[in-house]
């Protein structure tokens, strides 16, 4: 089965939410909601809903051009018109009368073997489908997105008992290929996996926070990073989400836990929430929650709230010792120390761990499920069973049995073992009865971290590696801290040049960081500049450009296969690749000006190059021009792979886009073995004409009247002229020729003339110091 | 008995030649320091330093100070001698005029702390220390602080200390006992032991003002609990419209400290029980308030360094013209004499143009540190200042560390050219060496200056404060690349600046990962960075000595011709250091850290 058209019923944050990205993927879809009594626009909620997609932030839409795919309607005048479409997502009320209503009407249009879901949270599937056909209940299952859908990796999909496993199976495979979700299996169970456990935790989280007498920001310092967890804690967390949705969500869940499940034992209503949600404290989206940013006398102050007293005053940083002493002895350490912050992680912690430890098998076959799914629905670096590793079975079942808690039945059978296991360079888990079973990737999917486990790299150093990813291609690794790029990233690659050359077809180059790169290590630079080492800043400069102009012109095809930020110089290498196969979460740039640089690693040359032979492009170098102008001049930064290319630092004919960041490499690998064959490498352009100083005015006049409007700073405009001097070509006119080399030139002298202005090192300092720009 | 004349002339050379101190007088605030009255002040100074002070210098080791019963007596001659320097209005040179004070820059301030501790060090102390309060209390005291206690700082009718150390602690501050509690009032009752208290009790002043750290009783542990507090020794009264002391405070001296040198200092232990104070800056933000005392007192220190170095080269050189043993090894040079001056040997002009060297280099790099602190305070453009400050953070643990290791060097160096008379008491060169010994060890012993250089100064805003170090050396190299007058200097100064460059991204580099590295390399790197500085203030020396030779020299062709020897002195027999020392640096940290603890 091939899902061609979708259609989602529930224009609501989540239904609108998830026809966007059906839409990111490229998929026509249908979004209706109900016509308003009385309403003169019939179709008025789900065309508002797109309209509200537009303005989103973040927005849920990858390319304000996909919003085209959306086609807005209504539940009376165009549920017939759903005949046409594969896949027909519910997400409506959570109101089971409601939503048999609608599989009733349903039922009568949609074509045979049409797949319908409901993104249900609560209601369970068995209450779903009363009433319907066994041809309907063949066709359905639960498929339940997490918020914002375009940004939450985890799908939880619960197939009833009458589900055709193949309708399953091609949802999975297109929510995992097409929607680039990590997919989930679950049981029919209250709150599936992510929800029953991240209730709990949220739960115990608080009630202890309260009881403890922990201050909100001791609390999220606690059961935040030291745990692998956002640093939102949990007091962040909820004020993202709501506090209204909590009791909300508590309330379904109690309906229908089983009568001994220990959520019961520690749900608590808390006066303090309940006024808070009274008086309209729900959070970011409400006056403000746990924490609140007050703007009273023009001043911005973070203020939270005091769990005792329901009084605001400012934030205080937490500062707890034990917290501190955690980075180097890990959680065991936090858990043992006697101080307020110790006792307040061992009974969060014991508390969640053993509960999730008590729900397997019942709400997942698998640990790896359970902690796939905390992973990818709550952001947790670890899941339950991975957490409980790190502390040890045999020392939480030690420290459970002192305190009389009980243990739980899982957490027995992992005694002197633990969850997980390195087996020949393969991760196994720990199953139900005992054994330990192979942690299995789907077909498509290539990682790094698991060739890692068995494989030497082929060269490497404090800052790069290269490795052999098989079938003749290497793989080029950033592993330099938040990826930054510095002389021995060139030196590397440099090497891995000839390596590849010789011995290889082709070379991706991409990395598992949470950043493809931030860019030059801007430190090292600016501790050279201070101290004068300007033959060295040349060098790097130079190094850089010789080596990404060694990179363009090899004689193998190059793929650059990026994920998360790729900024500065982490774009200008994908700038001199053959292609790019880029996740679809892929924020991308030439930012160089918000440091008050211009792109010096062949950037300018290489988006002047593109942009001046876009077939596209109007008639004359300057509208070309003035567009790579404005796209540095103004640092712009594309939202997504999408963005990109429209923005052309990806060129459409030569990339891709992979929505799932696990088959990211398998797909760029696969797109440099398609070029490999025959490959030629690129000629330099044979003719560059340029304008000169006329383009040079121009682009100056441009600046000049930002200033006067002030919205260019004085060092802006020293920034932006040399970047026009670099754009215009330099001392050039149309009617000759310049070469690579020889814009490659003016970069490195706008470069440098730009590290000597105080105005320049001022942001790069600011910068490095803050972490963000200075408008100076 | 040693002698002393202040080296005016030299002094002029780098205030005017070098430095261009009339560049001073464009910033507001300073419109009256010009040249001439610059001039004419430190003319004045030096002639009541050369009188009263100089010949107190041997007294004041002899005698020393003496303790009975709570009380110091100074050495004969220096209360007389202080209240005259007060009376002139010497303390407060550099004061600002609201307080009583004379309003010139603070560089001028510097050239006479430079004459008065070469004429006496241990005299100096006790204005020396005032200064440290006035700065404190000035920063950071309240409006009602400052009116009461700073004319009185001023006009040196009382006196100033910084109480820091305990029994148990020193260079880590983290671990200070003494306890501050408030009162009902806005007063604190301190209650604690500090000792080695310069100027901590005498006879000179009315009163003393304690600058105090101690911990308040709701402080966080370590160093970001201590606070400052000002605790007089009489508690202040008024009487006729004046501020006068009035009821003795519960701070007392409890004995003094026999040293090796410096005897004319009271070096004090501090019994405060019970003692009423006030709070100098925020609670808690003592070491901030600390700072400010310590790094000009640093700075002064440094200063007590060059001081030494002069002091002995003026008497050693005296020695040597004078002296004659034996004659010269490339044959007679006085056949009038007996025996030629011993100044003919290679070897002693070695000694002496070490000190020489030292003393003329240091003093231009001192002054132009100098300087920009009277640019950090008063120039109009806040970057200026900024950049001022920084290169003044930069250079002080380099000026410390340095100018005293050097100072103490020459004074050894020194007793040495007067051979068995430098090692008796008579000729006063071995009370230079014993003087000099502290300056090594006070104000955070120089072993720290090399940490607070690699540790803090370096990595600070990623290297920002280099810059301004760096920055005007690399400016200077290419400028003056082709520049005739400097052709033999360039070079040298080029590649030694290389080795300081190549040094500075080693320990930046190691220094990240292991910082056991930077501790290793400090010391050396320390007077890498202070050599190049020289050879930077030599380089600009030797432009301003042969400009002037190549316009008539103002009929004193001699002295510029001196510069230009003594600087081709520096770069031939004290730069070179640089490569062994950066050897040394470059080594790494194994060779220190390899041996086991419990094998020494």
């Amino acid at each position: 089965m091939e899902i061609k058209q979708a259609a989602v019923i529930g224009a609501g944050v989540m239904g609108s939410g998830i026809a966007a990205h059906l839409a990111n993927a490229g998929i026509p879809v249908k979004l209706l909601d109900i016509v308003p009594d009385g309403a003169s626009n019939r179709n008025v909620i789900a065309e508002g809903a797109v309209q509200k997609l537009l303005k989103a932030d973040p927005a849920p839409l990858m390319s304000k051009r996909v919003a085209k795919r959306i086609t807005p309607g209504n539940t009376e005048d165009h549920l017939d018109t759903l005949g046409d479409c594969d896949w027909i997502i519910e997400a409506v009320l959570e109101n089971p009368a409601i939503k048999q209503d609608l599989y009733g009407r349903l039922e009568k249009v949609k074509k045979a073997g049409a797949v319908v879901s409901s993104n249900t949270s609560t209601i369970p599937l068995e209450v779903l489908v009363d009433g319907r056909s066994d041809a309907f209940k063949s066709d359905f299952m639960v498929t339940h997105f997490f918020n914002p859908p375009r940004y939450m990796r985890l799908l939880e999909i619960v197939a009833g008992p009458d589900t055709r496993p193949e309708a399953v199976e091609a949802i999975s495979a297109f929510a995992d290929i097409r929607l680039g979700k990590g997919v989930v299996p679950c049981k029919d169970t209250p709150g599936f996996i992510a929800n029953r456990i991240g209730t709990y935790w949220i739960t115990a989280a608080v009630n202890d926070a309260i009881a403890q007498g922990l201050t909100v920001e001791e609390a999220d310092l606690v059961v935040g990073r030291p745990m692998g967890i956002p640093k939102t804690g949990v007091f962040g967390l909820i004020d993202l989400v709501g506090l209204d949705l909590m009791p909300h969500v508590a309330k379904s869940l109690l309906a229908t836990l089983p009568a001994e499940d220990a959520f019961r034992g520690i749900y608590a209503e808390h006066p303090l929430l309940s006024k808070m949600i009274a008086d309209g404290y729900t959070g970011r989206k409400g006056k403000g929650g746990f924490y609140r940013l007050n703007k009273t006398n023009g001043a911005r102050v973070k203020e939270s709230i005091d769990l005792q007293t329901g009084a605001y005053a400012p934030s205080q940083k937490a500062r707890l010792s034990s917290v501190d002493a955690a980075k180097k002895g890990g959680l065991r350490a936090l858990c043992e120390a006697e101080d307020k912050a110790g006792r307040y992680a061992w009974s969060v912690l014991s508390k969640t761990l053993s509960y999730a430890a008590s729900l397997v098998p019942a709400i997942s076959d698998t640990v790896a499920g359970v902690d796939e799914a905390m992973r990818l629905g709550y952001n947790w670096k670890f899941g339950p069973f991975e957490l409980i590793d790190q502390l040890g079975a045999d020392w939480l079942i030690a420290r459970l049995e002192a305190e009389g808690q009980p243990v739980p039945d899982l957490l027995r059978t992992a005694a002197g073992r633990s969850f997980y296991r390195i087996t020949d360079g393969r991760i196994e888990y720990l199953t139900v009865d005992g054994a330990y079973a192979t942690l299995e990737r789907p077909e498509g999917v290539l990682l790094l971290a698991d060739i890692k486990r068995v494989a030497e790299p082929i060269v490497a150093n404090g800052s790069a590696a290269l490795w052999d990813v098989g079938d003749g291609v290497t793989c080029f690794e950033f592993r330099a801290k938040m990826n930054t790029l510095d002389d021995q990233v060139m030196e590397l690659l440099g090497k891995a040049l000839k390596i590849t050359a010789k011995d290889y077809k082709a070379m991706v180059v991409y990395n598992e960081g949470s950043n493809f790169s931030v860019g030059a290590n801007l430190g090292l630079a600016l501790f050279a500049v201070n101290i004068a080492m300007w033959p060295q800043i040349d060098q790097l400069i130079k190094g850089g450009q010789d080596t990404y102009k060694a990179l363009k012109y090899a004689p193998f095809p190059v793929v650059g296969a990026p994920s998360g930020m790729a900024l500065g110089g982490g774009c200008e290498i994908l700038l001199h690749c053959d292609a790019v196969q880029a996740h679809a979460e892929t924020y991308t740039g030439l930012v160089e000006v918000g440091v008050g640089v211009v792109p010096g690693w062949g950037g300018c040359k290489e988006m002047i190059l593109r942009h001046m032979s876009n077939p596209r492009r109007a008639g004359g170098p300057m509208p070309a021009l003035t567009q790579v102008f404005q796209t540095i001049g103004t640092a712009q930064v594309a939202k997504s792979a999408l963005e990109a290319q429209e923005m052309l630092f990806f060129l459409p004919d030569r990339s891709g886009v992979t929505m799932n960041r696990d088959r990211l490499l398998a797909d760029a690998k696969a797109r440099a073995l398609a070029l490999a064959d025959g490959y030629e490498a690129p000629k330099p352009p044979e003719e560059i004409r340029l304008p000169g100083s006329t383009a040079k005015m121009a682009m100056q006049l441009a600046v000049d009247g930002l200033a006067q409007q002030g919205k260019a700073t004085p060092h802006d405009v020293v920034v932006s002229d040399a970047l026009g001097d670099v754009l215009s070509g330099g001392d050039t006119d149309i009617t000759e020729t310049v070469t690579e080399e020889q814009l490659l030139k003016l970069e490195r002298q706008a470069f440098l003339s730009l590290l000597r202005t105080p105005g320049t090192l001022a942001r790069v300092e600011h910068m490095l110091t803050t972490g963000k720009p200075l408008r100076n | 008995m040693p002698t002393y004349k202040a080296p005016i002339d030299d002094i002029k050379f780098v205030l005017h030649e070098v430095l261009d101190i009339e560049k001073l007088a464009t910033l507001p605030g300073y419109e009256e320091a010009t040249a001439d009255l610059i001039d004419h002040v430190l003319e004045e100074g030096a002639k009541f330093c050369e009188n009263e002070v100089v010949p107190l210098n041997q007294v004041g080791d002899t005698v020393g100070c003496k303790y009975e019963n709570g009380v110091v007596r100074t050495p004969p001659g220096f209360k007389e001698a202080y209240q005259h320097f007060a009376e002139q209005g010497w303390i407060g040179l550099a004061a600002d005029p609201k307080y009583g004070g004379q309003g010139m820059p603070k560089l001028v301030n510097f050239v006479l702390e430079e004459v008065l501790c070469s004429a006496n060090m241990a005299f100096s102390t006790y204005p020396g220390l005032s200064h440290g309060a006035y700065n404190a209390i000035e920063y950071w005291g309240s409006d009602e602080l400052k009116d009461l206690y700073l004319p009185k700082l001023v006009d040196g009718t009382w006196s100033g200390t910084m109480c820091l150390t305990e029994p148990h602690c020193g260079t880590d501050l983290g671990l200070i006992r003494t306890k501050a509690v408030p009162n009902d009032d806005d007063s604190y009752k301190i209650t604690g032991t500090k000792i080695f208290i310069t100027a901590g009790e005498h006879d000179m002043t009315d009163n003393i003002l304690h600058l105090v750290l101690a911990r308040l009783p709701d402080a966080p542990e370590g160093i970001k609990g201590i606070s400052l507090f000002l605790v007089p020794k009489f508690l202040p009264k008024q009487e006729g419209g004046d501020w006068v002391a009035g009821m003795r405070n519960g701070i007392a001296c409890g004995s003094i400290e026999h040293k090796m040198g410096l005897h004319g200092s009271a070096t004090c232990v501090m019994n405060l029980d019970e003692a009423t104070g006030w709070l100098v800056g925020d609670p808690h933000k003592g070491m901030r308030a600390m700072f400010t005392m310590m790094n000009a007192a640093r700075l002064g220190v440094a200063l007590q360094g060059l001081s030494a170095g002069e002091a002995s080269y003026q008497n050693a050189l005296a020695y040597a013209k004078e002296r004659i043993q034996g004659r010269s090894l490339t044959g007679t040079k006085h056949p009038d004499k007996a025996a030629d001056p011993i100044i003919v040997h290679p070897d002693v002009r070695k000694n002496l143009l070490t000190m020489k060297a030292f003393a003329e280099g240091a003093r231009a790099m001192s002054y132009w540190v100098g300087m920009e602190i009277d640019r950090g305070i008063k120039d109009p453009d806040p970057d200026a200042r900024q950049e001022a400050d920084d290169l003044v953070a930069l250079m002080t643990p380099i000026l410390k560390a340095y100018q005293t290791d050097m100072g103490f060097d020459c004074a050894n160096i020194g007793m040495q050219i007067l051979g068995g008379h430098g090692y008796i008491h008579e000729w006063g060169m071995e009370q230079f060496a014993r003087d000099a010994r502290i300056a090594m060890i006070y104000e955070g012993a120089n072993g720290i200056q090399a940490l607070d250089l690699v540790g803090r100064k370096l990595p600070q805003n990623m290297g920002r404060l280099l810059r301004r170090f760096f920055h005007p050396v690399d400016a200077f190299i290419k400028a003056h690349a082709k520049d005739p007058d400097l052709a033999e200097f360039i070079g040298p100064l080029t590649k030694s600046f290389a080795k300081l460059q190549q040094v500075t991204a080693w320990i930046a580099q190691k220094g990240l990962k292991n910082p056991d590295e930077a501790g290793a390399a400090s010391t050396d790197y320390l007077r890498i960075f202070a050599l190049v500085g020289l050879a930077y203030m030599w380089a600009r020396m030797v432009k301003a000595a042969r400009a002037k030779l190549g316009n008539g020299a103002n009929g004193n062709a001699a002295f510029y011709d001196s510069k230009v020897k003594t600087a081709q002195f520096f770069y031939a027999r004290q730069l070179p250091q640089v490569n062994a020392l950066a050897t040394q640096a470059m080594s790494g940290a194994a060779s220190l850290m390899a041996l086991e603890e419990a094998a020494f």
